[in-house]
């Protein structure tokens, strides 16, 4: 059990090189600020910056107090960055204080903010920075970029501040680890990042040039190629973690339910806790027994120290102790994460939940499925639940399941639908002449210059789901004579209970097959993205086979850990390891609550 | 920058012992080059922040700071400069620099968009005529960068009539979604209405101005607000759902201020013994159904604070009525009142138990409020389907349903195996030994 890597696979890079930068610039900031001084932290950042500096670092360099920012909910991002300085400024020349003051923005400072510290009539007072802080190594094959705001910013509002902020990560990451000779990608924000990137790499020309490259591919993928897999309930452990306890920038907080004492433990979860790294990917059903199996090792561990002569016993103690200490807290924290999970999802009804899931994502049964989902939300389960069924349905039915659910919905959401309509997270059927008018009047406006921009903004106006045909084409659904054993999985789709192979990681898996998007037409224009699928290779002799077998997986808008395993098995089976950049660990409820109007 | 996994782990311990020597010190100040040299190593993300950066810097505290690394601030200006060698300007002596940097720009578009890019101070004054700033947006907009973007537009809006930029950006709509966002972060509401009224948006424009009640706090405000909304042009579906809000929130404040006062008098015993959570103020819908089915239950459909008034005002259907009630009685235990929601008489005046959402979801959610087990029983037993009923009367332990259908399935051994569940010496094992031993019953197995 527990997949162990084969013995053949790549070396990862070391990518611990990504904090030490990230500290290293922190503290080149603090040192640009000479004297005693205080610094404000934005809620958001904490965690973050705690993994790259503790306070006693930061008290090295002369910070005399820290204080915490609570995000306002109704504050914009833009707005944030002002109030403080803001008030402080203010209050500091009602009493006659004197004070410098610098506005560090991380990962990137905006045009905006600046333009509201002037409005506001602070600018000289306040001065503004950069910490380019945007790669954050979670694991040892995970950078996520920290950046769960992404997802609202492009695909609903359709801004793209952040394509330079990941063009800057893809930039810093081929100066560090040289260039990736074979790229791929597909969604509209992959083109775009892409293309900004290789402008980056041209006009710096040389740095890259002449290192071997460490890894061989780099994939790009916009999350809205592929939002049913986000969708979906987790069951993979670290999935299930993630869903239930809300796995936040690397660790989790396990409350006293967990921990059966009457504190909470700040847990990180990594592949440096030997436990949850061998289980982390299983399915849940298996977590169990694996759990059982290891608690009974680690008894007979102790157990042998019956029966020690005085020395033996001397060396136990030295040698051996603190390891089993160690895996027994581990072990017992698990135990209890699961039985934790066990009970909520027992009370949930996870297992009907499930198999309506499944139904939907098989094509069968719709109206029970929509009766299901209507119940759901007659019992005012969870609004957020409710909304991700919704999607789902929507989507896997290609919106002719009607949504006339949501007049149950409480009046304030009204603005969440309208939201997840735009992002194209409920389709609906809009009428075809509908858009065709708007179209028409449009394009008379336009000359053709701009002909093609207006197009690619229809694009989504215009887009509909046809998950049914692309899980055809792609073979989402298994075809399972009798049971699909958990145990021992034979493809990607364990990680949903062998119900599902997940959309965006079966197009990886593609398209590395055949090394392009050949032969994969139909698949691309099903998915609305014609115009957004490319590859670029170079010369590859300098690259060795090591590093054709590493692959840096990109997902813009967001991963799921259940991809990540699905990905994670897939290179074990192919002899390839897979690195994962993402610009926020994501699941189904943090979509949802990204489109949320209404904050909970 | 090879340090090694174990060197860092105990750079990092040892940095929590905060024992000072000279030692020490000399290994914070070789730290510190180190960081600095990694720093520079990268151009791109410090180094580059250059020559308004310098500025900052003399004009806080008088004297560069960081001269260390740097130049003085005369050379930082060629630094700055320096990244364009193909451009060569004679730097005017003794002018500001400030000013200088104005003068100097003389950057074609693209120029300017890749400095503007890079993070750099960039005067885009310069660009007057109309064909100039739209050429200015179309290389911020192929170039992709949304900041970018952002940042001309912002000169755009400052220096274009609004009908004007309003008209270039309707064939421009990357450019139109970067401006839309903008305003609704920077809270420009007025323009962002003028942008939707002008683009011909209607229904965005109905919802941009709804959005508007989240910020009001103050729930008369709110009302009135919400008032203002009804007959905007939303869609059919979403236009009865601004009345229903608008209803609700003029019911609500209605219900909160007469049931504030019973709660204060403290003459009110259902208020007494279940003492208000929070103000209904700004709930659900359902919410509000469930607090009258709490509170209100017995009122005369007249009332504003009815259940029965609510479900005709709102039309809930009668499924979400049902639950809803169900879940508010179950939990005061008002078992009569339950078993009446399911009461029906037929014309001939027999009464019949019905449940529109399914006595199994009934069962259900009496567990969940803790009812007893002669309740849930006599619940367990309206279950049509018997394996279903089975299921829920082993799952909530009603011990009498579980024996009398496996009788009457003449199950014998399924009765058999659920022995080993009751308690010993229990009157359900009684039961089950009474019938087990018994000679009238046929036994399937």
């Amino acid at each position: 059990m527990a997949f162990p890597h084969r013995p053949d696979a790549p070396e990862l890079p070391d990518f611990s090189m990504l904090k030490r930068l990230a500290r290293d610039q922190l503290i080149y900031l603090l040192e640009q600020l000479p004297g005693k001084k205080d610094l404000f932290i934005e809620a958001d950042l904490m965690s973050p910056l705690d993994r790259i500096a503790n306070v006693s670092i930061l008290k090295q360099h002369e910070v005399d107090k820290l204080y915490k920012v609570e995000n306002k909910p109704a504050l914009t991002s833009v707005e944030l960055c002002f109030h403080l300085p803001l008030s402080l400024v203010n209050a500091d020349k009602l009493a006659g204080r004197t004070r410098k003051y610098k506005v560090i923005f991380s990962p990137q400072k905006f045009y905006a903010c600046e333009m509201v510290l002037e409005e506001e009539g602070i600018y000289g007072d306040v001065s503004c920075d950069e910490w380019a802080f945007s790669l954050l190594p979670l694991d040892v094959d995970l950078l996520s970029m920290e950046l769960p705001e992404f997802f609202r910013d492009y695909f609903l509002e359709g801004d793209q501040r952040w394509i330079n902020t990941v063009a800057q990560a893809l930039h810093l990451l081929s100066t560090l680890y040289g260039p990736f000779p074979n790229c791929y990608g597909i969604g509209r924000c992959a083109k775009m990042a892409y293309e900004l990137w290789r402008n980056l790499e041209e006009e710096e020309d040389g740095e890259t040039k002449g290192r071997r490259p460490e890894i061989g591919h780099i994939f790009l993928l916009d999350r809205d190629v592929d939002f049913v897999t986000a969708l979906c309930s987790q069951v993979v452990y670290e999935g299930l973690v993630d869903d239930t306890f809300r796995i936040k920038c690397g660790s989790v907080d396990f409350g006293p339910e967990v921990t059966s004492s009457d504190k909470s433990l700040k847990v990180l979860l990594n592949a440096e806790d030997k436990v949850f790294n061998e289980i982390r990917n299983e399915h849940f059903s298996n977590v169990f027994g694996f759990l059982s199996q290891k608690a009974r090792n680690l008894q007979a561990q102790y157990d042998r120290r019956r029966g020690m002569d005085i020395k033996q016993m001397k060396n136990f103690v030295s040698q051996e102790l603190k390891g089993l200490k160690q895996e027994h807290r581990l072990l017992s924290l698990h135990i209890g994460a699961c039985e934790s999970i066990m009970k909520k999802k027992t009370k949930q009804d996870f297992q009907e939940l499930i198999k309506t899931e499944h139904a939907l994502l098989e094509g069968f049964n719709i109206r029970e499925s929509t009766s299901y989902i209507e119940e759901h939300i007659d019992r005012q389960v969870s609004p957020i639940e409710s909304l991700r069924l919704m999607c789902l349905l929507s989507i896997t039915e290609n919106g002719d399941a009607r949504c006339s659910l949501d007049t149950h919905y409480g009046p304030e959401h009204l603005l969440t639908f309208s939201n997840l309509r735009r992002a194209g997270l409920l389709t609906e059927q809009a009428p075809g002449d509908t858009l065709t008018a708007v179209e028409s009047k449009v394009s008379k406006l336009v000359t053709d210059k701009a002909a093609g921009k207006i197009t690619d903004a229809f694009s989504s106006l215009a887009k509909r789901s046809n998950f049914r045909a692309i899980s055809k084409k792609l073979n989402l659904i298994p075809r399972v004579d009798g049971e699909y054993d958990l145990k021992v999985p034979r493809d990607m789709a364990y990680v949903f209970s062998g119900a599902y192979v997940p959309l965006s990681c079966r197009i990886i898996e593609q398209v590395l097959e055949r090394r392009s998007w050949q032969g994969l037409d139909e698949v691309v224009r099903l998915l609305n993205c014609s115009d957004f699928a490319f590859t670029d290779m170079t010369k590859e002799d300098k690259a060795s086979s090591e590093s054709l077998r590493l692959i840096l997986v990109v997902f813009l808008g967001g991963c799921t850990f259940s991809e990540i395993s699905a990905l994670r098995f897939l290179g074990r089976e192919k002899g390839y390891r897979f690195i994962f950049l993402t610009t926020a660990v994501t699941n189904s409820a943090r979509l949802m609550e990204a489109m949320s109007e209404v904050k909970a | 920058m090879n340090r090694t996994k174990g060197d860092e782990e105990e750079y990092w311990n040892s940095s929590k012992f905060k024992a000072f020597t000279f030692d020490d010190e000399d290994d914070e100040l070789s730290q510190l080059k180190e960081s600095k040299r990694a720093v520079n190593s990268l151009r791109d993300f410090v180094d580059d922040d250059d020559d308004d950066d310098d500025l900052e810097r003399v004009s806080w505290s008088g004297e560069p700071v960081g001269s260390r690394t740097r130049p003085g601030s005369f050379q930082s200006l060629s630094d700055a400069l320096s990244d364009t060698p193909a451009k060569s300007y004679a730097p005017e002596l003794g002018r500001p620099k400030g000013e200088y940097r104005d003068y100097s720009n003389d950057w074609s578009p693209s120029d300017t968009v890749r400095r503007l890019r890079k993070g750099k101070v960039c005067s885009l004054e310069r660009f007057r005529s109309l064909q100039d700033k739209l050429q200015l947006l179309e290389e911020a907009v192929s170039m992709h960068d949304g900041n970018v973007i952002t940042a001309v537009l912002i000169f755009l809006k400052r220096t274009l009539s609004k009908e004007i930029l309003f008209r270039e950006l309707e064939v421009r709509q990357v450019a139109l979604r970067h401006l839309i966002h903008f305003l609704k972060e920077i809270g420009d509401q007025k323009l962002l209405l003028d942008l939707f009224r002008f683009l011909d948006r209607t229904e965005e424009l109905a919802l941009s101005h709804y959005r508007e009640h989240l910020n009001i706090r103050d729930p008369d405000k709110r009302k009135e607000f919400l008032k203002t909304c009804i007959g905007l042009p939303f869609s059919a579906e979403d236009s009865a759902h601004i009345q229903d809000h608008y209803t609700l929130l003029e019911r609500q404040i209605i219900i909160e201020a007469n049931d504030r006062h019973l709660e204060s008098a403290g003459q009110t015993e259902i208020f007494r013994k279940h003492p208000r959570k929070a103000s209904i103020l700004n709930m659900p819908l359902v919410t509000t159904l469930f607090y009258s089915c709490f509170y209100h239950y017995t009122e005369a459909e007249g009332t504003f604070s009815s259940p029965i008034n609510l479900k005709k005002t709102f039309k809930i259907p009668d499924k979400q009525y049902v639950l809803t009630a169900l879940a508010a009685r179950a939990k005061l235990r008002a078992w009569n009142d339950v078993d009446a929601l399911f009461t029906t008489k037929n014309w001939l005046g027999y009464t019949k138990k019905r449940a529109p959402i399914g006595f199994h979801r009934v069962v259900e959610i009496l567990h969940k409020n803790n009812a007893p087990v002669q309740i849930l029983q006599e619940y367990v037993n309206l279950v049509e389907d018997v394996d279903t009923k089975l299921n829920l009367a082993t799952k909530f332990k009603c011990h009498d349903v579980v024996i009398d259908t496996c009788r009457d399935l003449k199950d014998r051994q399924q009765l058999l195996a659920y022995r080993s569940k009751v308690d010993k010496g229990s009157a359900e094992e009684e039961k089950i030994d009474a019938l087990l031993s018994s000679s009238q019953i046929r036994w399937k197995n």
